[in-house]
């Protein structure tokens, strides 16, 4: 009980950012704020800064892609990834993690996943189904997948999360996380606590290391 | 196991082309251009509306050999108009595969009374509202994206204004209104009562609202999402206009700084001639393609 209530105010002081350049950012920062961080729409490169993980949201992966270089966010967002924040991207936002990215050049190149953009076909094929996710639990998570990519293969280090008819749809890798699909708007919030636990860990690791405690005495390390 | 063309799945496609510009094109070269410019997705068309308002006639459906030379030649989401009440062309564009069907004032109505009932289809629709009345109407035949109506092909952003603060006037008084209230309020609105209810609760559309119709300019983009837009529409606006390149990305990055003059002087610059416009008052009665469809 008591561990539970410090979690939750710990969780409060995260300062989670959504890239606002376009797409679902909306969706993802209500989600963000009911598990209990505070979300942060990043209109301006220089928010980047100040924040304890980034999610990346599902949007056209071209314009972003595009934007992201043309107003500087890119840099930014590499500064965070150096200092070991988490990252989340989803659909679109996977597309941009990718070291590689079928038929195209990537875009961020951050993750070690190979990913197949539109891999189910046009929009028509947009479909949802149950997920089986064992990382959140034994219930199984409703993945909506709009215009999806697959991740085709990973590298070395790359912890597959879950696969839908035998294709990953989900992986996470160090402080990276990856989902063909878009939890934010489903309603359950396991993915984006999965996240926050992510972010509150790096966190009080970087505290630990700067207040000039030895981080041998978090027992997750 | 596996369900296809839900609810969730089609007004979660406009979702995400929030804060985008959906772009018309009438070939693949256009189609390339404007994807590269940043475009969150393309309108396949025969003729932009500035050409439709001046060749006249019925305007109908684009050959399904453009729309499909469309979508060969980009990957963004390619979407394509059939007309008001047309089932048929419906039915002929969700088997082309678009990615979304306008069913739209554009084009020459095929039926004067009714829409379409676009729960069936498996595609999302979107569909021109000029009040909450006409949105909540399109919903509640299925429409997964409400844009503004406007004035299309005039270059001239004033309707779309008009119908924005319409929307967003009326989303104010409806979140205002007591419970005792609403069934009147939705009689006078035309809005089906247990959509205007959901409105209430949630204090805004269901749906994602673009702006559409009349916008030219990097500066009319910013204006509609100052508005509240989630995102704009531009028609003739780039193709019709001296260096159509250049226009789009200014408009795709005014429309993601819209609240920033400084980018949005920077981004105005040197554009050269914006597409001719024209004064809507000045139009005959019978050319106001808005009240096609209400």
């Amino acid at each position: 009980m008591r561990e539970e209530k410090i979690e939750a105010k710990d969780l409060s002081r995260l300062n989670i950012g959504v890239l606002g350049i376009q797409g679902a950012v909306t969706e993802h920062m209500q989600a963000v704020a009911s598990s209990g961080a505070r979300p942060y729409f990043v209109r301006n490169p220089s928010v980047l800064e100040g924040l304890d993980g980034l999610i990346i949201p599902g949007g056209e992966s071209t314009t972003i892609g595009r934007l992201i270089r043309r107003y500087g966010y890119d840099q930014g967002i590499f500064h965070l990834a150096e200092r070991g924040r988490p990252i989340w991207g989803t659909c679109a936002g996977m597309v941009l993690l990718a070291q590689e990215v079928e038929h195209q050049a990537p875009l961020l190149g951050l993750m070690d996943i190979t990913v197949r953009r539109n891999a189910f076909g046009r929009q028509r094929e947009s479909f949802e189904a149950p997920l089986d996710v064992q990382a959140l639990g034994p219930e199984p998570f409703n993945g909506v997948f709009i215009r999806a990519p697959i991740i085709l293969s990973v590298g070395d280090g790359v912890e597959v999360l879950s696969r839908f008819q035998g294709q990953i749809v989900a992986a996470r890798q160090g402080h990276y996380l990856a989902t063909s699909f878009h939890p934010e708007l489903t309603g359950d919030l396991r993915f984006h606590r999965l996240f926050l636990q992510a972010a509150l860990e790096t966190t009080s690791k970087i505290k630990a290391v700067s207040s000039g405690s030895t981080p041998g005495h978090s027992s997750s390390l | 196991m596996v369900e296809t063309g839900t609810f969730r799945v089609k007004k979660g496609m406009a979702e995400m082309q929030k804060g985008g510009v959906i772009m018309d094109v009438t070939d693949p070269e256009q189609a390339r251009i404007a994807e590269s410019a940043g475009a969150v997705a393309v309108m396949a068309l025969e003729r932009v509306p500035a050409d439709i308002r001046a060749t006249g006639g019925v305007a109908r459906m684009a050959d399904p050999e453009i729309i499909a030379a469309i979508m060969d030649a980009v990957t963004i989401p390619v979407m394509a108009k059939c007309r008001i009440g047309h089932l048929a062309e419906a039915q002929i564009l969700q088997a082309l595969g678009v990615d979304y069907i306008d069913e739209s004032e554009v084009l020459t109505p095929a039926d004067e009374q009714f829409h379409i009932d676009k729960h069936g289809f498996t595609v999302p629709f979107v569909c021109g509202a000029r009040d909450l009345g006409e949105a909540l109407r399109r919903i509640g035949e299925g429409a997964a994206m409400i844009r503004t109506k406007g004035e299309p092909g005039t270059g001239n952003v004033v309707e779309a204004v008009r119908h924005m603060r319409m929307i967003t006037g009326q989303l104010r008084q409806v979140q205002h209104a007591p419970e005792e209230e609403m069934m009147s309020l939705a009689k006078e609105m035309g809005a089906p009562h247990g959509l205007l209810r959901e409105v209430k609760k949630q204090g805004r559309l269901p749906v994602v609202n673009f702006a559409a119709g009349g916008i030219a300019t990097p500066a009319d983009a910013a204006l509609m999402m100052l508005l509240g837009a989630d995102g704009v529409f531009v028609g003739s606006g780039i193709f019709k206009s001296a260096d159509p390149q250049k226009r789009a990305q200014a408009i795709v990055e005014a429309t993601l700084n819209y609240d920033n003059p400084e980018v949005l002087a920077l981004v105005s610059r040197g554009l050269g001639e914006a597409m001719p416009g024209l004064d809507i008052s000045q139009l005959p009665e019978g050319e106001q393609m808005q009240v096609r469809g209400i």
